[in-house]
């Protein structure tokens, strides 16, 4: 159940391998809390990710070898959830809140002014200098700090257009 | 308290007593303000007495369904030899709810206290804390929070001395909204799709890892200790309304309000207190329009309504609608209720586990309905078929997604049906939907 | 017993059915028909369609018949307004994305979709002035193609893949109304028994590119059959069009193949359309083969036979019909016979999910039947006794160049053969015989099961079933005893000869077979063991 060598894959892409020192330690370490080896499957996606920045056809052939899933599985799974990217994204990845409360309280002006000052000019589209990738997300579960902004792991609440271009020189 | 403000007098401070007190997120900070004694008194008594006391003290489940707490513990099967498990359901993700991410970034522990007490009630080892995606700091706090409870032998192999094992798995969630729902929530700590289950088998049969399960919201198991600590009847004693719905509630209030926040009052409060006192009323020159209490899946309330509220479970669908997971998104007179409605079925339709017919293409067909109607380009007869597809989308899938994107729909319609009547007649100009 | 039974009333009809049976079975046995798209007997059920809701008296709401089990003193509405419309209302939601192209879709006309929505669906779209979703044709491997324009996602493709074939290349991907059926990137669907996706499929959204465009399903004839492939004996339905065979599907039999049979199987029909078949009795007049009738050649077959003093080798097909087998091998009755069959090999191939069920190693039909009609499986030393044998009788054996070579060494050749073979240079007589595909007959599986399979299509020309042949020879030798004029009369009447059958008719066989006892003594067999 090592991890291996390089994976070829679909499109003939090498792969390599994720799970090795101490990626393969962390999904190790998660084994033991659970009862089947397939609960392991969400966290190590999210290894992935950090990792890789994306969860590629090669890492999900690597990941389903390591949980004894098949690829077709895991992305079934991986395409359920909105917070893997299963493509390469900017090197900053900014999610803002859009749901009804945060669109009452001016969520939209959020929006344009991200898009405008990240250079990404349209929603899902990576900034031409690779550093930004903008979307628009269902509710980010912090309607009392409208609106609030995920970029990256960071969570920033009750922004408004006249914050984003100081929020963003934070990651330039 | 109504964090990020400073506590209103109205207010029966219980669970939100530290929001904001960065001490209270330590062990030491935690039981320094007597954290864990719930704990160590419900480790000296047995399963059933907890059990009977919760029942006593009326808790109902915050999630949203309401669910007497006791009542669900109970019917977790004794001696069969199973391992049990608890979920803690901490994929706060219902628009216009944030109440248990206050409780996970400022009280970890108290939460940590209710998932042990709970393993304790139900004979489960392992509590798996399902905490979505999104929430990065609540994780970071109940992370550390964890590995404190472990290190001071409060959790783990022993805890508090007890002999009992009590493990506190973290899982994160990766972006869905259905994963809330209970048995999504348990297929994707399975590591599988978050897709509903049908129902029986039932959690508490066959659960997580097909072993009995109890699953409760991250604001349930908090006001667990309290109760144990303060006893059945103190909690009891706390309601202003109807004798079902007791205790102190979170109600997290947003929109068109000037000092948005969670308020914690006793059950059976005024809506109208809640939204003009303790959330600071409108904006100067505003009127109310619009409350959708129950986060965004209950039918909004109108403004007579909401005023006439009390809030608990039985005040709210006297007026209406329902306390759901009470996230009350509040709209002034500036708000466009048809672009809203269409808002909140853009949001069921993109999270819609697609496995229904009826939600798959219902929540996608009406979000477009209305989508057509902001545009100026809708029809007489689309309020008709928004009716009609919403009664076809309410009681017949696995889960009420669907149910709950008809809900705004329907109600937005009945009461608000000049707003959409201006847009048919081509009275109002058009709204193009999205940025 | 009574105690398991449960009593309910669905439209109307009184049943007892035994408990934890699903409202979907039991209105089967009352003949209501519930409508449902996910929902399959021989898969696990996730009541996600919604299709088959009913109306359950003092339910709250309308059940899904496939998952609610039944309950005493029941009473089901399947027929029910609000059931009806929850259906009507389904119906237009699965049809609101779907492109309506039913003039270029192989499933119209066996459609579950077209057929209720023909049945209980609205006449008219209110899905007006909206784009369709819309993605590509994808090929999912050798014989399967995607339409995802059409499909439902009630997802019966996905749990065969994963619950029976217990191989997960399948998925589903994506959510809400983006989703769509996935597939392994870099891998096919080319499990041995993945074409069962195929029928599984409730629309034409999975099609079979080897019936792409073949035919319309309403031109089709279909018989009941059994599958010629190996020795499970899988149940299935030969499809004709203009008595041209053009493909092979499985028939439910849930004691052999429930609903599946594997893509071997169900790819190996295109030998039954051969051409190159004899269509007239030959007759050997000196040095040529002389096309005659069957008034000639049968009084010339029993005289060979009658004739032919010394041993007998008997070399069949295992494809030939238990009847055959027997009346060929009664006609030589008495005689030093060495009888076998050709049992080619092949690798197994379960199919996990359903116990007892594979693609098996003996690639015949009917290796069973042979040795219960006196055959041996030893072809080997069946055919080294050929040189200098008295007799050699070919049953539509299938022979290479070199076995075909050696029947110039026995001293007369007759062989009852469906292809006109120009290598049999040396028979006396070809007399020509139909094939499966154009007789009733039986055949005995690996479990001793007696299975029917019938006329699917015409015989060319002259051919005859094999039993008829012989029987008519064989009744020429005996004369007082009349041979069988029906496949029923030739199955029946073997029971004098192969007492294992223990009197079985047709009748007794249904349509999904019956297993023999355990043959009473060895000696019970008038032709003597098997060699």
């Amino acid at each position: 159940m090592s991890a291996g060598h390089g994976v070829t894959h679909g499109g003939g892409e090498e792969h390599q391998p994720v799970f090795t020192g101490g990626a393969l330690g962390q999904l190790e370490a998660l084994y033991p809390k659970f009862p089947t080896r397939q609960a392991c499957l969400l966290p190590a996606l999210w290894i992935i990710q950090e990792e890789r920045g994306w969860i590629s056809p090669g890492a999900m052939a690597e990941v389903a070898v390591l949980l004894g899933l098949t690829p077709a599985y895991v992305r079934g799974v991986v395409t359920f959830y909105t917070m893997y990217h299963t493509h390469p994204v900017g090197r900053h990845f900014i999610q803002v809140c859009t749901t009804s409360p945060c669109h009452l309280c001016g969520s939209d002006e959020v929006v344009k002014a991200l898009l405008k000052e990240s250079g990404c000019g349209e929603l899902g589209a990576t900034s031409p200098d690779g550093r930004f990738t903008v979307i628009e997300v269902e509710c980010l579960g912090a309607c009392g700090f409208a609106t609030p902004i995920l970029v990256d792991n960071d969570f920033i609440e009750s922004t408004s257009p006249e914050r984003v271009p100081g929020i963003l020189a934070g990651y330039r | 308290m109504g964090y990020p403000h400073p506590s209103h007098p109205k207010e029966t401070v219980v669970l939100s007593k530290y929001f904001g007190d960065a001490a209270a997120r330590t062990h030491q900070g935690w039981v320094e303000r007597g954290g864990y004694e719930g704990l160590k008194k419900a480790l000296g008594m047995s399963p059933d007495a907890i059990i009977e006391e919760l029942k006593a003290s009326g808790l109902r489940g915050r999630g949203g369904a309401g669910f007497p707490t006791g009542l669900k513990w109970g019917f977790m099967p004794k001696g069969d030899g199973k391992p049990h498990y608890l979920c803690c359901n901490a994929d706060e993700s219902e628009p216009g709810t944030f109440k248990d991410r206050e409780i996970m970034r400022w009280t970890p522990h108290a939460l940590i206290e209710g998932c042990a007490v709970a393993c304790h009630a139900i004979g489960a080892e392992t509590c798996y804390v399902y905490i979505r995606g999104e929430f990065t700091d609540p994780w970071d706090v109940m992370e550390k929070a964890v590995a404190e409870a472990y290190a001071a032998g409060t959790v783990g192999a022993n805890a508090m001395g007890s002999g009992k094992r009590i493990d506190i798995v973290l899982f994160r969630g990766a972006g869905a909204y259905i994963c809330g729902e209970e048995t999504a929530l348990m297929n994707s700590l399975e590591g599988k799709r978050g897709n509903p289950r049908i129902k029986p088998p039932f959690p508490a049969a066959a659960g997580l890892f097909g072993m009995p399960t109890t699953i409760n919201n991250v604001e349930t198991l908090a006001a667990v200790p309290h109760i144990l600590n303060r006893g059945a009847a103190w909690y009891k004693a706390l309601c202003l309304g109807n004798p079902k719905s007791t205790g102190t509630k979170l109600f997290s209030v947003c929109g068109h309000v000037m000092k948005p926040g969670n308020f914690e009052v006793t059950m059976g409060y005024p809506m109208k207190d809640l939204i003009y006192e303790m959330a600071g009323g409108l904006r100067p020159g505003r009127t109310l329009k619009a409350v959708i209490p129950g986060g965004s899946s209950v039918p909004l309330m109108n403004r007579e309504e909401a005023e006439s509220a009390l809030c608990d479970y039985e005040g709210i669908i006297e007026k209406g609608s329902m306390l759901g997971s009470a996230g009350f998104i509040v709209m002034d007179d500036s708000a466009d209720i048809v672009y809203e409605v269409y808002r909140l079925a853009k949001f069921y339709a993109h999270e819609s586990c697609a496995q229904c017919t009826q939600c798959r293409e219902g929540t996608a067909w009406t979000t477009k309905i209305l989508e057509r109607i902001l545009k100026g380009q809708g029809k007489q007869e689309d309020l008709g078929l928004l009716l009609e597809l919403s009664e076809q989308m309410t009681g017949k899938t696995i889960c009420v997604l669907s149910d709950s994107c008809a809900a705004p729909i329907v109600s937005g319609i009945q009461k608000f049906q000049s707003e959409f009547d201006a847009y048919l007649s081509r009275a109002k100009a058009p709204a193009p939907a999205g940025v | 017993m009574s105690a398991d039974l449960v009593n309910v009333t669905i439209d109307g009809v009184s049943v007892s059915v035994p408990k934890g049976t699903t409202i979907i079975e039991a209105a089967k046995q009352a003949g209501v028909l519930v409508p449902h798209y996910c929902y399959h007997p021989s898969l696990p059920s996730p009541a996600v369609c919604r299709m088959c809701l009913v109306e359950v008296e003092k339910a709250p709401k309308l059940m899904p018949a496939c998952v609610t089990t039944v309950a005493e003193g029941q009473v089901v509405k399947v027929m029910s307004e609000p059931a009806l419309k929850a259906r009507e209302s389904v119906l237009e939601f699965l049809l609101i994305n779907h492109p309506l192209d039913c003039p270029i879709c192989d499933q119209a006309g066996e459609c579950e979709l077209q057929d209720y929505v023909f049945q209980e669906g609205r006449a008219g779209t209110r899905y007006a002035d909206y784009a369709k979703r819309f993605n590509p044709v994808e090929d999912f491997g050798p014989d399967v193609l995607y339409v995802p324009n059409r499909c439902i996602l009630c997802t019966r493709c996905v749990r065969f893949m994963e619950d029976v074939a217990e191989t997960p290349v399948l998925n589903v991907s994506e959510r809400g109304d983006r989703a769509y059926i996935g597939i392994d990137r870099g891998q096919e669907l080319d499990h041995p028994w993945s074409g069962n996706v195929v029928d599984l499929c409730p629309v034409g959204s999975l099609i079979s590119k080897d019936f792409l465009h073949k035919a319309r399903a309403w031109d089709l004839d279909k018989t009941a059959s059994v599958c010629p492939g190996c020795t499970q004996g899988c149940n299935i339905m030969i499809d004709t069009r203009d008595d041209v065979v053009v493909r092979l599907r499985p028939r439910a039999n849930l004691d052999v193949n429930r609903h599946f049979i594997c893509d071997t199987g169900r790819a190996d029909y295109r030998w039954m359309n051969r051409g190159d078949r004899i269509e007239t009795p030959l007759v050997r007049d000196g040095t040529r083969m002389v096309p005659s009738d069957w008034e000639t050649a049968l009084p010339r077959l029993a005289a060979t036979i009658k004739g032919a003093t010394g041993r007998v080798v008997l070399l069949a097909s295992g494809r030939a019909s238990l009847e055959s087998l027997g009346w060929v091998r009664r006609l030589l009755e008495s005689r030093d016979v060495t009888a076998a069959i050709k049992v080619p090999q092949g690798p197994e191939a379960p199919l996990p999910g359903v116990p007892n069920l594979a693609l098996r190693t003996e690639r015949v039909p009917n290796l069973d039947g042979a040795k219960l009609a006196g055959y041996s499986a030893r072809w080997k030393d069946a055919l080294a006794g050929v040189e200098g044998a008295a007799l050699v009788v070919l049953l539509d054996a299938d022979m290479d160049d070199q076995e075909v070579a050696r029947l110039v060494t026995a001293e007369t050749v007759i062989g009852l053969q469906s292809v006109d073979d120009d290598r049999v240079k040396c028979a006396a007589m070809l007399l020509p015989v139909s094939t499966m595909a154009e007789e009733n007959g039986t055949y005995v599986n690996r479990d001793q099961r007696v299975q029917r399979f019938t006329e699917a299509k015409a015989a060319p020309g002259m051919a005859r079933p094999a039993w008829w042949i012989a029987s008519q020879a064989w009744s020429e030798n005996n004369p007082g005893q009349g041979g069988p004029l029906t496949s029923a009369e030739a199955f029946s009447g073997l029971s004098d000869f192969i007492p294992a059958l223990n009197g079985l008719s047709y009748g007794d066989l249904g349509l999904t077979g019956r297993v023999l006892e355990p043959a009473p003594t060895a000696s019970g067999a008038r032709h003597g063991a098997a060699r």
